[in-house]
């Protein structure tokens, strides 16, 4: 029987078997952003250890930062004071920091990739649950607490249990008008949100073999909304192309010699799993979220489901959410009113998810009433979208254009919903509060979605502006 | 784990009671990410739960945690797939803040277990059925104490008991009190040292 990708990650960065059936497993790569990091720099401080190997860490500025304007001090004392903390942290401990105005700023999972720091056969962590983007390069990556980020700069380790691998296949093709989003969307609705717990996810098949890197990112990024802390995707010729140039990627000689290490790590032909799931591209249609957790989703053609034809253990959610979102079971959720519209986040905030919400932002204006922000995962992503005229594209339609950051997705920073406003959005949880306000409410849909919802000023099928 | 003591040995918690009701309670419910801007964790056990809690007026919605038969618990009981979502620590730290040292549920999100063994708070599972006569129990009676044996793996309360699990790494880490694990990895030094300078990526393809 051959190997999977995740045990032969696992087995590779495994420093030591602690009593318990624990391993000790070495990170190879380490990104600290400036909200879940000061604590652990503060308790490894008070430890008085240092960072053991400072060069695996790197940092930069995302969930906080203002997306109006990057101008320093930020308008937020508290949020000054965090950007502060980590330029001190970092420059005192000797470790890479990419500051606003660098060209490298953005959000964690979004720069990882980006500066070729993401590579195939690494295992990754974060003090974030969608560090499991990275996994779309075949790495084993997770998100992880602050205590455990001190362990990471203390030891370069953290004390870990094996995940079971699940297989999942997505096979045929995809219809017209169908995206990555769409697609882990529909298999969280699938395969529930707690259906992934103690899984690490690796997703295969037809579709996601021809997904680009940024639809397989989509894709591993929402693998924490299934449950799994994993997700991967086996390093192809795609996963290579990506990487070939890129700032911190090997080069010459060195990059064919990691091509030939990246492709053995991948999962043999024979590889042994613990589950395996198929489900036909051909069944998935833009899905949107209608209540309070990601799972809770429907293609956007259907009914809202009527609490009776839930199963069991979902019916209390589904009653509470439907109560939340002012929503009636057995309506269509297409031509829902909706007040925001947010396209950005570590899910869908890359070039590839802004040229598809400016081929339908092209189509009309953004709907009155209806606030639309456009906010770019990175400032390199900034900067190759205006490269392309696609911010005139956004601004001409009537959505703001706004600097890198999480922004609204999880609302830290000054971007939030006001009082009960709907928001479709690209982002990845419709958690109740997520977007700011407390009272205010999300819908999930691919980024193409949501700027046919800001157009229309409700929720619409794309397929009809495309 | 090492045979030295690195922190307190957690064997049992008891205490009293505290039942919040629900499947998926996502991190984001228990401390709104607006709460999560201070550079440190120390006054978190004020939000906790803080919209759940609490209307955007600040009236209160009547949140066990605000009901006064459940004050100075220190056992939160609950059920499915507890502290999903977001990897925050804060969430766990300001549980703790607020009081509560152990947690018992029919099942828990895998990054908010993590949290919990690094604070040393054991989060064991039971049964669903053990789960709501614990959560009857407790809800008819919330004086009582309830208490978690690790050794033993079980949970008691007056008048029933019910045997829990957890993984057995985390299990044996809070036990052994080698649950703040920064000690326990660093005595492999040299070894993470070699291993670093193994990889291929690390060292140069």
């Amino acid at each position: 029987m051959g190997r999977n990708l995740l045990d032969k990650v696992w087995d590779l960065h495994t420093v030591r078997e602690l009593p318990g059936g624990q391993t000790q497993l070495f990170i190879g790569l380490h990104l600290v952003h400036e909200v879940t990091s000061p604590q652990g720099f503060q308790m490894l401080d008070d430890a008085g250890l240092p960072v053991l190997v400072p060069e695996r860490t790197f940092a930069t500025v995302d969930h906080i930062v203002p997306t109006d304007t990057h101008a320093r001090p930020l308008r937020d004392a508290q949020a000054e004071e965090m950007l502060q903390a980590i330029e001190q942290n970092t420059r005192r401990h000797g470790i890479q920091f990419f500051p606003i105005g660098s060209g490298s700023q953005g959000i964690v999972h979004v720069i990882g990739p980006e500066l070729g720091l993401t590579q195939p056969g690494q295992t990754i962590a974060c003090g974030d649950s969608h560090t499991s983007t990275h996994g779309a390069f075949g790495a084993i990556a997770f998100g992880i607490g602050t205590s455990q980020v001190r362990d990471v700069l203390a030891s370069q380790c953290l004390a870990l249990a094996r995940p079971r691998v699940r297989r999942i296949a997505v096979a045929g093709t995809l219809g017209f008008g169908i995206y990555a989003k769409d697609v882990v969307l529909h298999l969280i609705r699938r395969l529930g949100v707690k259906g992934g717990v103690g899984y690490a996810y690796e997703y295969a098949g037809p579709v996601i073999e021809r997904f680009s890197m940024e639809e397989r990112m989509t894709l591993c990024n929402m693998s924490i909304e299934g449950g799994a802390r994993v997700g991967y995707v086996n390093p192809d010729d795609t996963t290579f192309d990506y990487l070939r140039g890129r700032r911190f990627a090997p080069e010459g000689d060195a990059f064919e010699h990691a091509v030939g290490w990246w492709r053995s790590m991948a999962s043999d032909r024979d590889a042994r799993f613990d589950d395996e799931v198929e489900l036909a591209g051909s069944e998935i249609a833009p899905t949107v979220t209608w209540g309070t957790n990601p799972g809770q989703a429907i293609g956007v053609r259907e009914k809202l489901p009527r609490v009776e034809e839930l199963p069991d253990d979902d019916r209390a959610a589904a009653e509470d959410a439907y109560r939340f979102m002012d929503l009636v079971p057995g309506r269509p959720i297409e031509g829902t009113p909706i007040q925001v519209a947010f396209i950005g986040s570590c899910t869908n905030g890359r070039l590839s998810d802004l040229r598809e919400a400016a081929r339908v932002a092209k189509t009309g204006k953004v709907a009155p009433g209806v606030r639309a922000l456009v906010v770019p995962g990175s400032e390199a992503v900034r900067v190759a979208a205006e490269a392309e005229g696609l911010h005139e594209v956004f601004r001409q339609a009537g959505f703001q254009w706004r600097e890198a950051g999480c922004s609204m997705c999880l609302a830290m920073n000054p971007d939030k919903l006001i009082g009960r406003e709907l928001c479709a959005s690209s982002s990845n949880r419709n958690f109740k509060g997520r977007q700011g306000s407390p009272t205010g409410r999300t819908l999930l849909m691919s980024p193409a979605m949501v700027a046919a919802a800001a157009l229309r000023g409700r929720v619409t099928d794309v397929r009809e502006l495309l | 784990m090492s045979g030295k003591t690195l922190a307190e040995r957690v064997t049992s918690r008891r205490g009293r009671g505290v039942v919040v009701r629900g499947n998926d309670i996502d991190t984001d419910q228990i401390l709104p990410a607006r709460y999560m801007t201070s550079i440190r964790f120390a006054g978190l056990e004020e939000f906790v739960f803080r919209d759940v809690r609490f209307t955007a007026d600040g009236v209160a919605k009547g949140h066990p945690f605000d009901d006064r038969r459940f004050r100075g618990a220190e056992v939160l009981v609950v059920n499915q797939n507890f502290g999903c979502g977001s990897s925050r620590e804060h969430a766990p730290q300001a549980l703790a803040r607020w009081g509560i040292r152990a947690v018992i549920g029919e099942s828990f999100a895998e990054i908010f277990f993590g949290n919990c063994v690094a604070l040393g708070i054991p989060a064991v599972t039971a049964a669903r059925g053990d789960v709501a006569r614990l959560m009857d129990a407790v809800e008819l009676d919330p004086a009582q104490e309830v208490a978690v044996d690790l050794a033993a793996r079980t949970v008691s309360w007056r008048g029933g008991s019910a045997p829990v699990r957890m993984p057995e790494g985390a299990r044996e880490q809070l036990m052994d009190g080698s649950w703040d694990a920064m000690r326990t990895l660093l005595e492999a030094r040299e070894r993470i040292l070699a291993k670093a300078a193994s990889l291929p990526y690390v060292k140069g393809f």
